[in-house]
């Protein structure tokens, strides 16, 4: 989708504030967050793909107002009640309560469970490899081909971002076969396709202003490219 | 989110409160298992095994080709199973720089959780159209004969500069290089500085 995810390149957002000694968590919430998104991960209440989609679909000015954790935050709780694990009003009204009064509702003490196995979901093995798979054919590119990418619009899930659309680049690498983020986020099963990762020259993305010498370097399905004539 | 609240920070703070307290009566989350999980970021703060691989790799040749042919086989030397890290390597003519325009994708098992200015929404925008005015925020200053590449974290792999061994550091140890190497310098915005000299 055509949202404001989807940044790369533009301009008004000022500099990078850059502070070497920030904390790890702003906040003891925060931490709760990363531990909640973990085990729902972990657990499959939710995939990758469709926690990507979750946080697109914040409205832009919710996205740009919130911070990471919040923007998580809102993703996790939208996924959770799409996905029938907890109730939208129950949420509601039990958010309310603890506005009220912090130990509305009294937390189970910390009990001393067995060792979490989840980590990441790039570490997880359960069940084979977390995103690659094999490949039903061969791959359609071979490393040095001339590519030009998609012009579409889609309205869901992609993870071709607009700045690298209808352009033509190199293919650098192949990078294997893994699973396809535009049917994942949207339930239509994994649809594993091969990865190429593909070089723009800065000129082509950006126009004569771009450093003539500079490139950028994208991971691309292979649905999102097609064939092109040298140029 | 939370807008249309007076107190944000109160607002959120609630929110998370009674979305752990109905996943801890729904047995989702395990009493205890925040802190559980969590502390694996803390303690094991910062670029830890990216950092030991680059010292690895600056004191071995062999090392550095397998990291940049290999990164699965070489990190496995560190007891880390991760085959999803493509390492880019700085050269006098070349200088990487790693982003995640579309979201803030960031190799975590090599460096530990992101710093907000990877995620903002200024660093994901300008990384890709204007690196080397980026840079030059960040105190980095590219001759314009060396090519920036940025690597636009776009799929389930992730990127990691190994950056140049600094002049001078010739007679130190691979012990002595790993406190050296920042996560700022894996990412690509500083480069590795040799220690001050004593003295």
């Amino acid at each position: 989708m055509n949202g404001i995810h989807d940044l790369g390149g533009m301009h008004g957002f000022g500099g990078v504030e850059h502070d070497p000694r920030e904390p790890l968590f702003h906040a003891d919430w925060e931490r709760t967050v990363l531990a909640v998104q973990l085990t729902a991960l972990g657990q499959r209440l939710y995939n990758l793909d469709e926690l990507r989609h979750s946080i697109e679909r914040m409205s832009p000015d919710e996205y740009l107002n919130a911070t990471y954790y919040e923007r998580w935050l809102a993703a996790i709780d939208r996924l959770l009640i799409e996905k029938g694990v907890i109730d939208a009003a129950e949420l509601e009204r039990r958010a309310a309560a603890f506005q009220d009064d912090p130990q509305a509702f009294p937390t189970p003490p910390s009990a001393t469970p067995g060792e979490t196995e989840f980590v990441h979901p790039a570490l997880d093995r359960r069940r084979g490899h977390p995103f690659r798979r094999e490949a039903s054919a061969p791959p359609r590119f071979a490393i040095g081909d001339t590519v030009l990418t998609k012009h579409w619009q889609p309205a869901g899930h992609t993870r071709l971002a607009r700045y690298v659309r209808g352009k033509r680049g190199r293919v650098h690498r192949h990078q294997g076969c893994f699973v396809f983020p535009d049917a994942n986020a949207h339930g239509r099963g994994e649809e594993p396709d091969h990865v190429y990762n593909v070089r723009f020259e800065a000129e082509e993305l950006w126009g004569e202003s771009a450093a003539h010498r500079d490139a950028v370097y994208v991971d691309l399905w292979e649905s999102y490219i097609e064939p092109a004539a040298a140029g | 989110m939370g807008k249309n609240h007076p107190n944000v920070e109160e607002y959120v703070v609630s929110r998370v409160r009674a979305l752990e307290s109905l996943l801890l009566e729904k047995g989702v989350l395990a009493p205890g298992a925040v802190d559980q999980l969590v502390s694996r970021y803390e303690n094991d703060t910062g670029p830890m095994v990216g950092a030991r691989a680059v010292a690895k790799a600056w004191t071995d040749p062999d090392y550095k080709r397998l990291l940049l042919d290999d990164s699965a086989a070489a990190l496995a030397q560190f007891d880390l199973k991760y085959d999803l890290l493509v390492v880019v390597e700085n050269t006098d003519d070349v200088h990487n720089l790693v982003v995640c325009t579309l979201c803030s994708c960031y190799p975590w098992p090599v460096l530990g959780l992101p710093p907000s200015w990877y995620k903002s929404p200024a660093y994901r925008a300008r990384s890709v159209i204007e690196p080397r005015a980026l840079l030059r925020e960040f105190g980095l200053e590219i001759p314009e004969q060396r090519e920036v590449r940025v690597w636009d974290s776009s799929a389930e792999l992730r990127y990691m500069v190994l950056p140049q061994r600094p002049a001078g550091t010739e007679h130190l140890t691979e012990e002595a290089l790993l406190p050296l190497i920042t996560r700022d310098a894996l990412v690509g915005v500083a480069p590795v500085k040799a220690p001050a000299t004593v003295g």
